[in-house]
């Protein structure tokens, strides 16, 4: 057994439906250390999202195993926080009571009730959203979602966080934002960070490593590519040195030429 | 095309830098215009008869083509001038009381209003807790849908016989017609609800390992709370159709009995003004329970 922080080892995914069943990943390793950022890259339907979902827990392992500080993971918890594609925030729920429930839940026992109103503020504050804590997920930008949904996730101080395409869904301008935020947050924390992304700067820019996975079915890891840029990064500044640069090729290159997209599956 | 508007903008603002120092001027008074309440009154007024003048059009319409067609010395149908001769008290005077079932029209349908409270509610606590169990749990949609959707079809006085069989009583009867009619809107509307939950939401509840009674109020009841007044709104239709047929066949105080004894006495005339009464507090109940449906799900439900 690894040493890792968290450790995927010869993961396999079947679907069963009925008589028909789909091998979706076959044969995933991977070795995360205690606040890596990680991020996975693929084309669509290579089954990133599911390899993030038995992360989560939120589906079951059908060969191999996902273990997370010494203790397999088979069920979804709050040390497994994720930052859903599109926000899921309650949106009956105030922001701030989006954030206070997760709050609410990890904390019972351990922090008081002003120690937890304090802990939502201050997660609030990290995301820059304090200001409209008591409005409605309706009432705010798709950005500002993203910030709270990050927040809540954050609030429950999770081992390691779950990215699903945070930024998939905002345009060009506010994702830059946000990634800017998400490594203050991360330089800040020393977070553990899996995020799946299906764009290559944001993975370059973001990353330590950058896991590519080839194409499904039975999809696994292709090649992990290690970022060689120094951190706190800054987007203009390390836009066109060597290392940027290189990491950059080497993904667009394994996307674009050696696993090009399935035509039927895009 | 934007060079020559980028070179213009700057100047002016510099332009009124400059003079800004040097310029003297003389305080002219404006002439107030019309200010901006009298303006939003006026708009308010304007929309105001923008949604009330086309429906009181209609109510005349209906009105003048009625007393045409009704003013004839053969008609069967009394024409509105004539109700109102005929019923001037009834219309005029809700609230009167000479004992028995002499009353005004405000008695009978508070009690009516009554029954339906009492078996309104319990269908809507009973439906309510159905339909999520039949939207949560396959097993249990399997074995109960089938049944639901068969006895949905029955009207609501094919349960009359029965519920005066099995009760004995006039007033358990009436109850459970209401309780019985009411009850699968409630039902079938809960459980779309709880099934169309969408995943985000259950995959956030269990991220943060809510237990079974903590999801039920945090997120399923939260989620399902526009389609379940989505069924309490055609329940409530329902259950005061209902009550109407019923307390025809029951007798005693109530609008439906009301209506009976009056054709039995042959005053058409009053039978009209306590349609007209049926036919406002149905809509008054709609509404109400469609305001309640609004304020609970914070604005999410349609009016």
């Amino acid at each position: 057994m690894s040493k890792a922080y968290l450790s995927i080892e010869e993961l396999g995914i079947t679907f069963r439906n009925g008589a028909k069943s789909s091998e979706v990943l076959r044969g995933v390793n991977l070795q995360v250390d205690r606040g890596e950022f990680v991020s996975i890259i693929g084309h669509s339907g290579c089954g990133k999202s599911t390899l993030l979902n038995v992360v989560a827990g939120l589906l079951p392992v059908t060969t191999g195993a996902v273990i997370l500080d010494g203790t397999a993971v088979e069920s979804p918890g709050p040390d497994r926080a994720v930052v859903f594609q599109n926000h899921s925030l309650l949106p009956w729920l105030s922001v701030y009571e989006n954030v206070r429930l997760g709050v609410d839940k990890v904390f019972k026992s351990t922090k008081s009730r002003a120690e937890r109103h304090a802990w939502t503020l201050e997660n609030l504050a990290l995301v820059q959203m304090v200001h409209a804590k008591d409005k409605r997920p309706s009432e705010i930008s798709g950005g500002m979602k993203q910030r709270v949904g990050i927040a809540r996730a954050l609030a429950m101080e999770p081992k390691v966080l779950l990215l699903d395409e945070p930024f998939g869904a905002l345009d060009a301008l506010t994702r830059a934002n946000l990634q800017d935020s998400v490594m203050e947050i991360h330089a800040k924390l020393g977070n553990t960070v899996l995020m799946i992304t299906h764009d290559v700067d944001e993975a370059v820019l973001l990353s330590d490593r950058i896991v590519m996975m080839t194409n499904g079915p039975s999809a696994t890891i292709g090649e992990i590519e290690r970022v060689e840029l120094a951190r706190p990064r800054n987007r203009i500044a390390v836009d066109a040195t060597p290392p940027y640069i290189n990491a950059r090729h080497a993904v667009i290159e394994f996307l674009y030429s050696r696993h090009k997209a399935v035509r039927e599956a895009a | 095309m934007t060079l020559p508007a980028l070179s213009i903008t700057p100047a002016p603002g510099k332009a009124m830098l400059e003079a800004a120092p040097t310029a003297t001027a003389d305080v002219v008074p404006i002439p107030r215009p019309a200010g901006p309440e009298s303006v939003r009154f006026g708009e308010r007024l304007k929309g105001f008869f923008a949604v009330t003048l086309p429906p009181a059009a209609t109510l005349l319409v209906v009105l003048v083509v009625w007393e045409m067609l009704a003013s004839s010395a053969t008609s069967g149908l009394p024409s509105p001038t004539r109700i109102w001769m005929e019923s001037k008290e009834l219309i005029l005077n809700p609230f009167f009381d000479r004992g028995g079932v002499d009353k005004g029209l405000f008695w009978h349908a508070l009690t009516s209003l009554k029954r339906v409270a009492i078996g309104f509610s319990l269908a809507a606590v009973v439906g309510v807790a159905l339909g999520v169990l039949v939207g949560s749990s396959k097993l249990f949609h399997r074995g109960l849908d089938p049944i639901f959707q068969v006895l949905r079809t029955v009207p609501p006085l094919a349960w009359l016989p029965i519920s005066l069989a099995a009760l004995r009583e006039a007033n358990p009867s009436a109850l459970f017609v209401i309780f019985i009619t009411a009850i699968w809107p409630v039902v079938i509307n809960t459980a779309v609800g709880v099934r169309n939950i969408p995943q985000d939401y259950r995959n956030v509840g269990q991220v943060l390992r809510l237990s079974p009674f903590e999801y039920f109020f945090t997120i399923l009841l939260p989620a399902a709370t526009p389609y379940i007044f989505t069924g309490l709104r055609i329940g409530v239709g329902m259950s005061w159709l209902a009550i109407i047929a019923s307390e025809m066949l029951l007798g005693g105080v109530g609008v439906g009995f009301f209506i009976w004894d009056q054709y039995n006495a042959s005053r058409i005339s009053d039978i009209i003004v306590a349609l007209v009464w049926v036919g406002l507090v149905g809509f008054a109940l709609d509404r109400l329970i469609a305001f309640i449906g609004h304020v609970v799900s914070r604005g999410a439900s349609a009016q």
